[in-house]
């Protein structure tokens, strides 16, 4: 049960997408997310879903994973809509009932909020789905690295979301085994009521939080024997450099940006 | 030949958490180990082989006594990552010495702590995965990858920084049969091909057996120390310190109780029998 979460769930492939530095893409992505949220009419959301959906084509990621990715959101998606459609004032009356009233605004505006919604999690997805972990956390460190300079521990903060991801999978093995083992000594996670359920978590969470803070004592030493003394004089395998194509991808990024500050103001 | 590891008169206890007392590992203890040989250690569980082990490269400080690495005293903070470079440690659990989730990507951690240019880990790190037959796993997950494989990983993580002198404990409690050859077939070449100074930690009589030299711990002192043949053939010895001597040690010791009079120094099956065929044709 626990095997099918999507957490950072990288596809590898050889797309002009999955070759961009990943600095360019994190700054892509919030250029998108400034985009998205200036855009106001048909026109600007039009274009913003094509120069999404022709990422997604050329990326070669598998347009279901992106459904999948959604269904957790469904809840999240629906509240938004109704409560744009419901309270959202306007002069075209369509139906009138009670307190209800359900305006054509309302129903452009819940539209539109769930399409901007939807278009957000699937730039963010782009991200993740086309960038591997480590590249990520690499990038992530070399945008932040100007913030050194205020004391923000950004070297630790990379290599502590690195360690992170690579310890998700063998906690969950973990996780499972324990499960089993639990399960093997009579232990119920699946029936009973919800405090129950709750209440069986227990004898999994003890366990496994005792192994992890073993685990982090063992590689804490490890990494001592390699020679680990922080972010200072340590170098990298693989520098990120930026190529043609990065460059391309800002330009395009800028466009993008203008084109949909243009169309707002012409009301669009 | 230099010594690689030279520990004098060595003294340590673990300090106890608030009132109850430390436990006391070593009160003197000395040996030393000379570069480009192949030593295993061996002993009970809690006799002091890891705590040993530990303080060859700095992770623990001696309370009393001295441990030299390569001359350098580990006390010096100075010499602290140049000792760490050059006596590399392996540990037991393959999945706690993995830093990142890519192989090649891990292997360079050590290397990119010492401040290596890109191009000279690069380097390293294919040399390092070619040398434990890891190569063509170098863009795998660790996590997908057998017992076997992740500790070849964990050595190669070691020998990209290149050091004079691998520590490994226990690297094979973990792992199935053929994990444990595979280990196992590394450490030996890289001692033969590189010449590198292998200190291993086991509890494998087989494993040990295949050393140049064998020593013997037993409540924080020397039980005894020699060639895997001369250790081995102190059946009683290993017997009193909860030990047992390798399955054909063993066989002739148990012979020779019931009357037979056999050399207690062959180490190999195919040594054993030939041993046995001549006793009885005889």
């Amino acid at each position: 049960m626990l095997k099918d979460i999507t957490l950072g769930q990288y596809f590898p492939g050889n797309s002009v997408i999955h070759r961009l530095d990943p600095r360019t893409k994190l700054v892509m992505l919030v250029v998108y997310i400034v985009a998205l949220f200036l855009a106001s009419g048909p026109a600007s959301y039009g274009l913003m879903l094509a120069f999404l959906l022709t990422c997604i084509g050329v990326s070669g990621v598998p347009g279901k994973a992106f459904l999948r990715g959604m269904k957790p959101l469904v809840f999240i998606l629906i509240f938004t809509g109704i409560l744009n459609l419901f309270f959202t004032q306007g002069e075209t009356v369509l139906v009138s009932f009670w307190i209800i009233t359900i305006t054509l605004e309302g129903v452009v505006r819940s539209v539109y909020m769930m399409a901007r919604i939807l278009m957000l999690i699937a730039g963010t997805f782009l991200l993740t789905y086309t960038t591997s972990p480590i590249a990520l956390t690499d990038g992530l460190e070399s945008l932040l690295n100007p913030l050194k300079k205020i004391k923000v521990p950004v070297h630790e903060l990379a290599m502590m979301m690195c360690i992170a991801l690579r310890f998700i999978p063998t906690l969950i093995e973990e996780t499972d085994k324990i499960m089993s083992a639990q399960k093997a000594r009579g232990a119920d996670f699946e029936t009973g009521k919800l405090m129950d359920r709750v209440r069986a978590l227990v004898p999994i969470l003890v366990p496994l939080f005792i192994s992890a803070f073993r685990r982090a004592d063992e590689l804490a030493t490890a990494m001592e024997c390699r020679c680990y003394h922080g972010g200072d004089g340590r170098t990298k395998m693989k520098l990120l450099r930026y190529k043609r194509r990065d460059f391309c991808a800002y330009g395009i990024g800028i466009l993008l940006l203008l084109a949909v500050i243009l169309l707002t103001r012409f009301g669009l | 030949m230099d010594i690689a590891i030279k520990v004098d008169h060595l003294a340590y206890t673990y300090p106890g958490v608030d009132d109850t007392p430390g436990v006391r590992v070593f009160e003197d203890l000395s040996l030393t180990v000379d570069e480009g040989s192949f030593v295993a250690i061996l002993g009970g569980n809690g006799c002091g082989k890891s705590t040993l082990a530990k303080h060859f490269n700095s992770i623990l400080l001696p309370c009393g006594g001295k441990v030299h690495v390569f001359g350098m005293d580990t006390m010096d903070e100075e010499k602290l990552l140049t000792i760490r470079k050059t006596t590399g440690m392996v540990f037991q659990n393959p999945d706690n010495q993995i830093v990142a989730n890519v192989v090649e990507e891990d292997v360079a951690f050590g290397p990119e702590n010492l401040g290596i240019s890109s191009a000279e880990i690069r380097r390293r790190v294919d040399l390092a995965l070619k040398q434990v037959g890891m190569y063509e796993y170098r863009e795998h997950a660790p996590h997908l990858l057998s017992g076997g494989q992740k500790q070849r990983i964990a050595i190669a993580g070691i020998i990209a920084m290149q050091p004079r002198c691998i520590v490994l404990d226990e690297p094979t409690a973990m792992l199935d049969p053929r994990g444990r050859r595979e280990v196992m077939e590394t450490i030996e070449r890289l001692n033969q091909e590189k010449g590198i100074t292998v200190i291993l930690i086991t509890h494998h009589m087989d494993e040990a057996a295949k050393a140049q030299r064998v020593i013997v711990l037993n409540k924080g002192s020397i039980a005894a120390d020699g060639t895997p043949r001369e250790v081995f053939s102190q059946v009683e010895l290993l017997h009193s310190i909860g030990l047992a001597a390798p399955e054909t040690v063993e066989l002739c010791w148990k012979l020779n109780q019931l009357g037979a009079d056999l050399p207690l120094d062959r180490l190999s099956p195919e040594e054993c029998a030939q041993t046995l065929f001549e006793h009885w044709k005889v």
